[in-house]
C-alpha cells in the first residue's frame, strides 16, 4: 500500500521542492518524449476542473502515457452511490497512476491510503492543490532566479483562498517575507499568522492596495475576491475595486517584480496589465505542464 | 465520612473491576455517559461530590467484572483528562494508571467539518494531537485543526 502518492505540499521538504523543481526545468527545455510509453493516467475528476485536467492530461500525452478516466463525477459510478474506495479499487486495477480532483476535504489522502498504484492530488475541497503550488513555486523561482529572500504580496480574498495558504506553508522554506493585503472580510485567518511567527516568518497587513504598497515587491500574488463570500452584500460591493490591479500603479514598481494569479481571473487584474512585461500569469499556467511532467515521473519513481 | 479515607466506606468494595477515580466532578457524568453506563447491567456505584484534596470536589465510579479497553480509555481523557484508572482483582489494585490523551485517535471523534471525506465515506476517522496544553487536534484527512472542547464522539 505503501506508494509515493503527492496529496499535501506541506507533506514536501525543501530539498524534494527543489528537486522536483529541477525536473520541471528540464521538462520545460524538453516537453516531449516517450518516457511514459506504455504507461496509463487515471485521471478522476469527481468535480470538474477544466484547467486543471487538461494540464495534467497535456502532460501524461506528452510524455506518452495513455489517459483513462472522467471529468465530471455525474459520469462516474459515484452518481450510483458508490464509495471512493470502490472507485479508487477498480480504477488502480487499470492504471499506473491516479490524478484526482475531488469536492471532498481529505479524499486524495484517503485515496493514497487504499490505493495500490500512486495517487496525485489535483485538489481537494477547500484543502489542498499541489501542483498548483508546484507550479508557483516553479514561476516565482524561473521569474526571479531564486526562491530565497523574497518580497511576496499577496492581494485579494486571503481567508478561503487555498492556493494562498499553501503558498505561504511552502515557503516557510526560503526565507519569505509576506505582505497580506485584503478587505477585513477576508483577511489572512490568525492560523495562518500563528505559523508565520512560528517559523519566523516577517509579514505585513493591511487593507489598503496602493502604488506605495507594492513598491517593494518581488512578487504580486494576485487572488479573486468573490462575491458569495461576503455575508454583507453592502460591504463587497464597498471592496471589489479597491482590489485590483491596473498598468498605471505598476509605473514605480521594482524592475523585477512580477504579478501571478492562480486563474481564472475576473476583473482584479485590468486589462491593460496583460501587456506589461510584469503580467507573468499566463506564463505561470503554462509552467503547470511542465510542472506536472516532473510530478507524474516523481510518483511513478521515473527519473528524468 | 468525607474523608477521603472512608471511600472505601462510602461504597461496596470491587472483587473484579475497575475503579474510576479522581474524575472532576462537573464531568462525572459526561464519563457516565461515556462509558454509557445506564446500559450496563453489573454492580455499578457511582460517587458525586465526593471532598477530593486534589480536586475540591470529585466525582468516582465503580464498575464490576468490566475492563476498559485502550480505545475507551482514550476516550475518557478527551472528556476528563487526568483521572486514573484502577484494576482490580481479587479485591487488590493490580494496576493504576493517569489516562493520557493519546498522540494519536482513531476512529475516536468524529471530525467537525461536513466536507471532510470522513463524514462522507465509510471510513474511520484519524486525529492527530497538534498541541497538547491547548487541546488542538488535527484531522489527518481535511487538515483542520480543532479544539478538544469542540469535538463530538464517534
Amino acid at each position: 500500500m505503501k506508494s509515493r502518492s503527492l496529496v499535501s505540499i506541506n507533506d514536501l521538504s525543501r530539498e524534494k521542492i527543489l528537486s522536483l523543481l529541477e525536473t520541471a526545468a528540464k521538462f520545460e527545455e524538453n516537453p516531449n518524449s516517450k518516457i511514459l510509453d506504455g504507461k496509463v493516467v487515471g485521471s478522476l475528476f469527481f468535480e470538474p476542473s477544466t484547467r486543471t485536467r487538461l494540464s495534467f492530461e497535456t502532460a501524461a500525452n506528452r510524455l506518452g502515457a495513455r489517459v483513462i478516466g472522467f471529468s465530471d463525477a455525474a459520469t462516474s459510478s459515484a452518481s450510483k452511490g458508490e464509495t471512493l474506495k470502490d472507485t479508487i479499487m477498480m480504477v488502480s486495477s487499470y492504471a499506473d497512476v491516479i490524478v484526482m480532483r475531488h469536492r471532498l476535504e481529505g479524499a486524495a489522502r484517503y485515496a493514497s491510503e487504499v490505493s495500490p498504484v500512486p495517487v496525485i492530488n489535483a485538489g481537494d475541497g477547500a484543502n489542498q492543490h499541489p501542483s498548483q503550488t508546484m507550479l508557483d513555486l516553479y514561476s516565482i523561482q524561473k521569474t526571479q532566479g531564486t526562491l530565497e529572500g523574497l518580497n511576496i504580496h499577496l492581494v485579494g480574498d486571503l481567508k478561503y483562498g487555498r492556493t494562498v495558504h499553501s503558498l505561504l506553508h511552502a515557503m516557510r522554506h526560503f526565507n519569505p517575507t509576506f505582505h497580506f493585503i485584503a478587505p477585513e472580510e477576508l483577511h489572512m485567518p490568525e492560523e495562518y499568522r500563528i505559523f508565520c511567527r512560528e517559523n519566523n516568518i516577517p509579514f505585513t497587513e493591511t487593507t489598503e492596495f496602493n502604488e506605495d504598497v507594492i513598491s517593494s515587491a518581488d512578487i504580486i500574488y494576485m487572488t479573486r475576491v468573490q462575491r458569495e463570500r461576503f455575508s454583507d452584500l453592502m460591504e463587497y460591493e464597498k471592496v471589489k475595486n479597491c482590489y485590483r490591479l491596473t498598468s498605471s500603479m505598476l509605473a514605480n514598481t521594482k524592475e523585477n517584480l512580477r504579478i501571478l494569479h492562480p486563474l481564472p481571473r475576473v476583473n482584479e487584474i485590468a486589462h491593460d496589465v496583460d501587456e506589461n512585461p510584469k503580467a507573468y500569469y499566463f506564463q505561470q499556467a503554462q509552467n503547470g505542464l511542465y510542472v506536472r511532467e516532473a510530478l507524474i515521473c516523481d510518483v511513478l519513481d521515473i527519473n528524468i | 465520612m468525607n474523608n477521603e479515607n472512608n471511600h472505601a466506606m462510602q461504597v461496596t468494595a470491587l472483587c473484579n473491576g475497575t475503579v474510576i477515580d479522581h474524575i472532576p466532578a462537573d464531568k462525572l457524568f459526561a464519563v457516565v455517559n461515556l462509558l454509557d453506563i445506564p446500559s450496563m447491567t453489573g454492580n455499578v456505584t457511582i460517587g458525586y461530590n465526593l471532598d477530593s484534596k486534589k480536586l475540591g470536589k470529585k466525582g468516582l465510579i465503580k464498575i464490576a467484572d468490566r475492563f476498559f479497553t485502550d480505545d475507551e480509555v482514550s476516550k475518557i481523557s478527551l472528556v476528563a483528562p487526568s483521572v486514573v484508572m484502577n484494576t482490580i482483582r481479587d479485591y487488590k489494585v493490580v494496576d493504576k494508571r493517569e489516562v493520557k490523551m493519546p498522540d494519536e485517535l482513531h476512529n475516536i471523534i468524529k471530525c467537525n467539518n461536513l466536507n471532510c471525506i470522513t463524514n462522507n465515506e465509510p471510513m474511520p476517522t484519524h486525529f492527530n494531537v497538534t498541541n497538547r496544553a491547548e487541546g488542538i487536534l488535527k484531522c489527518r484527512y481535511c487538515e483542520k485543526e480543532v479544539n478538544i472542547n469542540d469535538v463530538e464522539l464517534l
